[in-house]
């Protein structure tokens, strides 16, 4: 089976991410229940005629894609496969919003056409003039995952030599009034450095676009080579998920000691941390595991944010003190195991390896 | 690794019947679906026509036995019965007994539910019922289809636009080739919704009187909704079970236009390459196919580019095509497992159906569609096309399997 590695990555993130020559030297904090994205200047990326029209995801992902692209050495890739959760709201709610007030007239097409959830994946095709597979999934806290999923099938299968994959969502005021009417954030504006500290229920809102050039062929700027990567649905308990992360690590030859960092997704709410903070007194008591979610938020494809955060870890060889949430001694990294799940319903593991 | 992927059980609901027989008989007796708008709710009755699945969301939830439960989309309920219908096709009764997936597809999701949330919403954001909007995300429809139909192994979603259920049925038959799944329940499920209705509107490409693709005074898509789902099975499992089969999946191609947003190339780039791959992946001869399930829309970009997409790539010798769209409205994120689902019973019924409303040929092409009803033909290979905005073209190639 072909091997892959990931050989360049772009992350526009809530942190300063879109410097790939810092790594959280600097870390954001924000008295707020609601993260949003550090942007660059998107002028270095983008026209300023066609910036105007674009909504932040589609200059996230422009810009985050072609970050990531140049770090690989600027290759036209194989396949571009995005996910979403949400996809293009801010344009989705601008035309939904006029049609409800204009009763279905005087209606213009910008927004609608940019509404689709393929747009960013498109658009990056667009300015590359890239002909190949252009695939988009769109399932809740799997989005990413998914497209992570296809990229290994399409590497290892033969059928592309690079996949140029991306995670993205944007967050705007009315799907953040939504989610908060829904229980989901903070009702007090907390510090997103304390958030685990402060043990009320809620989390933090985010958003962010991460994207990642996987290859068939390792280069001196290889970050890690991916494992594997398996999703569930609604486990029963805690011991199930045990069991799927013992039958993920197992199926790579591995076992829990061989794990050097778990990247665990808890987001501050207690009744969502439960599982997390279980597998840590028993499964991963004597293994060292981090967090992230203060960092970038809670939002769909946190994953995204997290294989970055992996990956620059192990190109590193060093975990940013604000990542660490445990206090073992640090020796050399090898694996590191990604746990995340999206309100208990969607769960995902992701593995990446320095080769 | 080369798995063969078979198709053994076939769903579909749209304008044109609430099953496959239904579907069957509507195709024979040449009825379009398309009509005059009936339960949709728009200020633009009367001026467009729609192909609209003639149940309401309370006749779709008896039918469903989900009596009770009002939030259901109807994206989730349409996509409920055709996913339904594909597993009792395929004579599934234990769907724990192999590593069974579902790979669903839609472009909207439960936005005919945020339009009205949103009409409160707006007025004042403490307002609209916060259950007309938890399932506005395109994951809820796939994972109430997967809750109603007990598939409970990987589920994913597909949203590229027009081409979104081609596309879902492309993974389900990768993730069978990789081996990380024995069979596969693929396809895609869209509602009529006013955000697609007058999104395209805005566009001006919806006709005024029913879609005419390939024709040369068309001028537009006429709007459908429905959905329609799969069963693809590996080799292995099929040659275990000895069940019928409808016929194999032999190729699949996606490619990008790379030229616009919403329009297509003059020179029909994507769906040249997307044509082509599939072929080189099936094996299959160009003039081994029989027939072909042009995406064909009606609107005047779409058919003008796929048609010389077709004359290059097929020369002088293009096979017997039409679009069925216009029996079915294009139904959007399902339209190409809807067109999977008729491309499947064309092969299985020994038949090619017309492309209705066609009467002038198009002046930039030596092509026409089919405009009758051939009966007692030999299909073997069936290629069917979906296209989608942001220049998203597949092709899938259904082969007969003897």
């Amino acid at each position: 089976m072909k091997q892959v590695y990931i050989n360049g990555v772009g992350n526009i993130s809530p942190q300063k991410t879109f410097d790939n020559a810092l790594f959280l030297d600097e870390v954001v904090a924000v008295e707020s229940n609601r993260l949003k994205c550090q942007d660059p200047n998107y002028k270095d990326y983008i026209s300023g005629d066609m910036a105007r029209r674009m909504s932040h995801i589609i200059k996230m992902g422009i810009a985050a894609s072609n970050i990531c692209l140049k770090d690989a050495g600027a290759p036209l890739p194989d396949a571009i496969i995005t996910g979403t959760g949400l996809g293009c709201i801010e344009d989705t709610e601008k035309f939904l919003s006029t049609l409800i007030r204009n009763n279905e007239e005087f209606l213009t097409p910008t927004s609608f056409i940019q509404s689709t959830h393929n747009t960013v994946s498109a658009q990056i095709a667009l300015l590359l003039k890239c002909h190949n597979y252009n695939f988009t999934y769109v399932n809740r806290g799997i989005s990413f995952e998914s497209a992570l999923l296809d990229s290994l099938i399409q590497l290892r299968l033969g059928q592309a030599t690079t996949v140029l994959l991306g995670g993205m969502d944007e967050l705007t005021d009315n799907s953040f009034t939504i989610m908060n009417r829904l229980g989901h954030w903070r009702r007090k504006p907390v510090n997103n450095l304390g958030l685990f500290q402060d043990k009320t229920r809620g989390s933090i809102a985010g958003e962010g676009a991460a994207f990642f050039l996987l290859s068939t062929d390792k280069t001196e700027n290889s970050y890690a080579k991916v494992i594997g990567v398996d999703t569930f649905f609604k486990p029963l308990d805690t011991s199930e998920i045990q069991s799927r992360i013992q039958q993920f690590i197992q199926k790579q030859n591995l076992s829990i000691e061989g794990i050097d960092l778990v990247i665990l997704g808890m987001n501050g709410d207690p009744t969502q941390d439960m599982n997390y903070e279980l597998l840590r007194l028993d499964l991963l008591r004597n293994t060292r595991t981090g967090c992230f979610k203060h960092l970038c938020g809670e939002y769909f494809t946190s994953g995204a944010f997290a294989l970055w955060l992996a990956a620059k870890i192990l190109k590193h060889q060093r975990i940013p003190p604000v990542v660490l949430s445990g206090f073992l001694a640090g020796t050399k990294m090898k694996n590191i195991l990604i746990y995340n799940h999206y309100r208990n319903l969607d769960h995902s593991l992701m593995l990446i390896s320095q080769d | 690794m080369s798995q063969r992927v078979f198709v053994t059980g076939i769903g579909i609901i749209s304008a044109i019947g609430n099953d496959v027989n239904e579907t069957l008989s509507s195709l024979i007796s040449e009825t379009t679906g398309i009509g005059e708008i009936t339960l949709f709710d728009t200020i633009h009755k009367g001026k467009f026509p729609l192909a609209e699945v003639k149940l309401s969301n309370d006749e779709l939830r008896e039918m469903t036995g989900n009596s009770g439960r009002r939030n259901l989309t109807r994206t989730a309920l349409l996509g409920m019965v055709a996913a339904n219908a594909a597993l009792q096709a395929s004579t599934i009764k234990d769907l724990t007994k192999f590593r069974t997936g579902l790979i669903s597809a839609t472009t909207v999701g439960g936005m005919d539910r945020s339009e009205n949330f949103f009409k409160e919403f707006l007025q004042d954001n403490r307002k609209g019922k916060l259950i007309d909007i938890v399932n506005h995300d395109c994951g809820d429809s796939t994972t109430r289809i997967a809750e109603y139909t007990g598939i409970n192994g990987f589920r994913t979603t597909l949203s590229t636009a027009c081409s979104s259920s081609a596309n879902s049925i492309i993974f389900g038959a990768q993730l069978i080739k990789a081996g990380l799944m024995d069979r596969a329940i693929a396809g895609g499920s869209d509602a009529v919704t006013k955000f697609t209705l007058n999104g395209f509107n805005t566009l001006m490409i919806l006709d005024k009187e029913r879609c005419k693709p390939f024709d040369e005074h068309r001028n537009g898509l006429t709007l459908g909704e429905g959905a329609a789902f799969l069963v693809l099975e590996s080799e292995e499992i099929v040659s275990r079970s000895g069940k019928m089969i409808y016929c194999e999946l032999t190729g699949y191609a996606n490619a990008n236009d790379a030229y616009h947003q919403t329009a297509s190339s003059p020179e029909g780039t994507g769906a040249f390459l997307a044509m082509q791959g599939a072929l080189n992946m099936s094996n299959i001869k160009a003039d081994q196919i029989d027939y072909i399930n042009v995406h064909g829309t009606g609107t005047q970009n779409n058919d003008l580019s796929e048609g010389i997409a077709l004359e290059r790539l097929f020369g002088e010798k293009v096979p017997p095509f039409s679009s069925t769209k216009s029996f079915t409205g294009h139904t959007l994120g399902a339209a190409g497992a809807v067109e999977a689902v008729l491309s499947v019973l064309a092969i299985c019924n020994r038949m090619i159906y017309p492309n209705l409303h066609f009467s002038t040929p198009m002046k930039e092409l030596k092509i026409q569609p089919v405009t009758k009803l051939s009966q007692d033909v030999e299909v073997r290979n069936v290629l069917s096309n979906s296209f989608g905005f942001g220049g998203n073209n597949s092709t899938l190639i259904f082969s007969k399997y003897d």
